[in-house]
């Protein structure tokens, strides 16, 4: 493997953790505070990158397209939160599951009715056509690296919310003791709401960054849902930070994996066998990460701790 | 009518009637009815064993879909290397699933509560995926097998009939044994740990083996009910695993009513028969469906034997 490969490999490892990132801070930010499992964030991804091709459809430009996708993701999500989730927060985990579930079943159905089954796209911004030179044989799309320094910037500005305003510090006080915050006279439902709120809103975000280099289909966001999962799961479920680490060393393990398994089992097997065998170990390397990491650390890497 | 409805008589009666289909398929010249019966049986033995891990044991497996493949691809496998022979490809089917349920089982269950569901989704992706990926035995295009296993040189299993039989012998075997595994001590245990595990700890038993050993029997079954779908679809293919399935799985046991066993069996038939009644009217039946599931989980809990229980008081 050259370094040109290499380096093009990080980038796109970057790409997807930044995206698994924005999916996964929403997952584990509306569990942290809430102990609500939401299977259906990733239908909200899905319905954020549909809901940029449509505003595309309608304004013919990619930032109203955005403005657009953001506020009816963020419209979608309270929507849901006010018909469907509200009543489930004092069930068990299992309610909550199904119900979600049937969230997804409904929504991956409803798009395919009304923007049809198959695949659609939605064409880069002209600000952000074209490529860069990385290194000397090397251009990247810059799109690509806007895409990175965007989920960057999101990162950031949710670490200043959680750790410097009133409202993160309620989110972290809800996380760690809700019965507590509510006796001491917060609105706790209006703090669920804002947090369920904000976390569509960033799944939605995560869809429509992904549009431009992603195709747009019903279901899009039930493998990515499911890496969500895991990424939550290692970085400790509740915590923001544990979730960016988390989210980067799956998108990293996961993009180089794929790259050089088939060459290292070439290095120990016939062509042939490693052919078969590098593609399906390239498959299960973030779960057998994860695997490992709850061996020794049951709740993750950065456990928050709940009274 | 309310008195025969008691707890004895529904698994009594849904036996019966299931003995029966044959005959009414054979009367009424009627195969799709078979055929759908032997479909929504060889579900039920899987949501059955996922009831035994969730409704005892409140192990809410969301991988469970992954035991489905891969007691399929053992059969489809072996076909493919042209061995048909039940007796080698069911017992194959038995031990991978009973080795994957032991690793993946002793790791997840190390764990409680969300991330107990999100493991155990994440092995079921993994196997999942790892199936995709097997390019020599179809990869995502799955695998045909062109016939089915073969036992000692009788029809057993290419006869619809009889084929249709053994599914349901193997039903009310799988039922029979964990109706006796949930009276037993063991059973009790797992119960037990699902009330209050601390209470547990403190007589002195360690809830973790029974645990163990519970998920790798529900592994056992639903593989067996796996490579008892390659044989009625004579295909193989990764969608057996997908996490949609098990969360299909969890839908028919919650349906049915969760902890009974025989719910599981209730609610496999209910999900199949809505879902072709639903499908006959529109292709898009998944409309209609997903807000139903959101209405059953918030309105109608115990499932359909909370129903007819409630009735009966």
């Amino acid at each position: 493997m050259s370094a040109t490969l290499l380096a093009v490999q990080t980038l796109n490892g970057l790409q997807l953790g930044v995206l698994l990132f924005l999916i996964a801070a929403g997952l584990t930010l509306v569990f942290g505070v809430m102990d609500f499992i939401n299977l259906a964030h990733g239908v909200q991804y899905m319905l954020g990158a549909y809901l940029a091709v449509a505003g595309y459809q309608l304004t013919g430009s990619f930032w109203l397209a955005l403005l657009f996708a953001l506020i009816v993701s963020l419209l979608a999500g309270l929507a849901l939160e006010f018909l469907i989730f509200r009543h489930l927060y004092d069930r068990d985990h299992l309610d909550q599951v199904l119900a979600t579930f049937g969230v997804i079943i409904f929504l991956n159905e409803a798009v395919k009715v009304i923007w049809g089954a198959a695949p659609l796209s939605l064409p880069i911004p002209a600000a952000f056509d074209g490529s860069f030179q990385l290194m000397d044989n090397l251009r990247y799309p810059i799109y690509r690296i806007a895409l990175i320094g965007s989920g960057l910037g999101v990162a950031l500005l949710l670490y200043v919310l959680v750790t410097r305003t009133r409202i993160g510090m309620l989110v972290r006080a809800g996380a760690t003791n809700p019965d507590m915050v509510a006796a001491l006279g917060v609105n706790i439902r209006r703090l669920f709401m804002i947090v369920f709120g904000f976390g569509t809103m960033l799944a939605g975000f995560a869809g429509i960054m992904a549009a431009p280099i992603l195709s747009v289909e019903p279901g899009m966001g039930d493998n990515l849902l499911i890496l969500a999962f895991v990424v939550i799961v290692i970085g400790g479920i509740g915590s923001i930070r544990g979730a960016f680490i988390a989210a980067l060393i799956i998108g990293l393990v996961d993009t180089l994996g794929r790259s050089m398994t088939t060459d290292i089992a070439r290095l120990l097997l016939p062509p042939a066998a490693a052919n078969d065998v590098g593609p399906a170990i390239a498959s299960m390397l973030i779960y057998i990460l994860m695997a490992a990491v709850l061996f020794f650390r049951p709740s993750g890497l950065f456990p928050v701790t709940r009274s | 009518m309310t008195r025969l409805l008691n707890n004895k008589a529904i698994p009594v009666i849904l036996f019966l009637a299931l003995a029966l289909v044959p005959l009414y398929s054979s009367v009424f010249d009627d195969r799709f009815v078979l055929l759908f019966a032997t479909r929504i049986l060889i579900l039920a033995l899987a949501a059955l064993s996922l009831d035994f891990i969730l409704g005892l044991g409140a192990m809410v497996s969301f991988g469970h879909a992954a035991y489905l493949g891969l007691g399929a691809y053992a059969v489809g496998i072996l076909a493919a290397h042209d061995i048909w022979d039940a007796w080698i490809s069911f017992p194959v089917a038995i031990l991978v699933s009973a080795i994957f349920a032991a690793i993946t089982g002793a790791i997840s269950l190390k764990t409680r509560g969300v991330y107990f569901i999100m493991i155990t989704l994440a092995f079921g992706q993994m196997a999942y995926y790892t199936a995709t990926s097997l390019s020599a035995y179809g990869g995502d295009d799955g695998l045909t097998m062109w016939g089915r296993s073969e036992f000692f040189g009788t029809d057993l299993f290419a006869n619809d009939t009889s084929f249709y039989l053994l599914v349901l012998a193997i039903l009310l075997g799988a039922y029979a044994l964990l109706k006796r595994i949930a009276a037993s001590r063991f059973g009790r245990v797992l119960k037990g740990a699902r009330q209050n595990e601390a209470r547990l700890h403190a007589l002195g038993i360690d809830p973790f083996g029974y645990r163990l050993a519970a998920f790798v029997i529900a592994g056992v079954l639903a593989g067996i009910a796996g490579a008892l779908m390659a044989n009625q679809t004579e295909f193989v293919s990764p969608a057996y695993m997908s996490w949609h399935r098990s969360g299909e799985l969890i839908v028919m046991v919650v349906l049915g009513g969760l902890g009974y066993l025989h719910g599981a069996i209730l609610g496999a038939i209910a999900y199949l028969m809505l879902e072709e009644v639903l499908s006959g009217y529109t292709q898009h039946w998944r409309l209609i469906f997903g807000p139903l599931l959101i209405l059953v989980v918030l309105y109608a809990r115990g499932g359909i034997l909370g129903l007819i229980k409630g009735r009966a008081k």
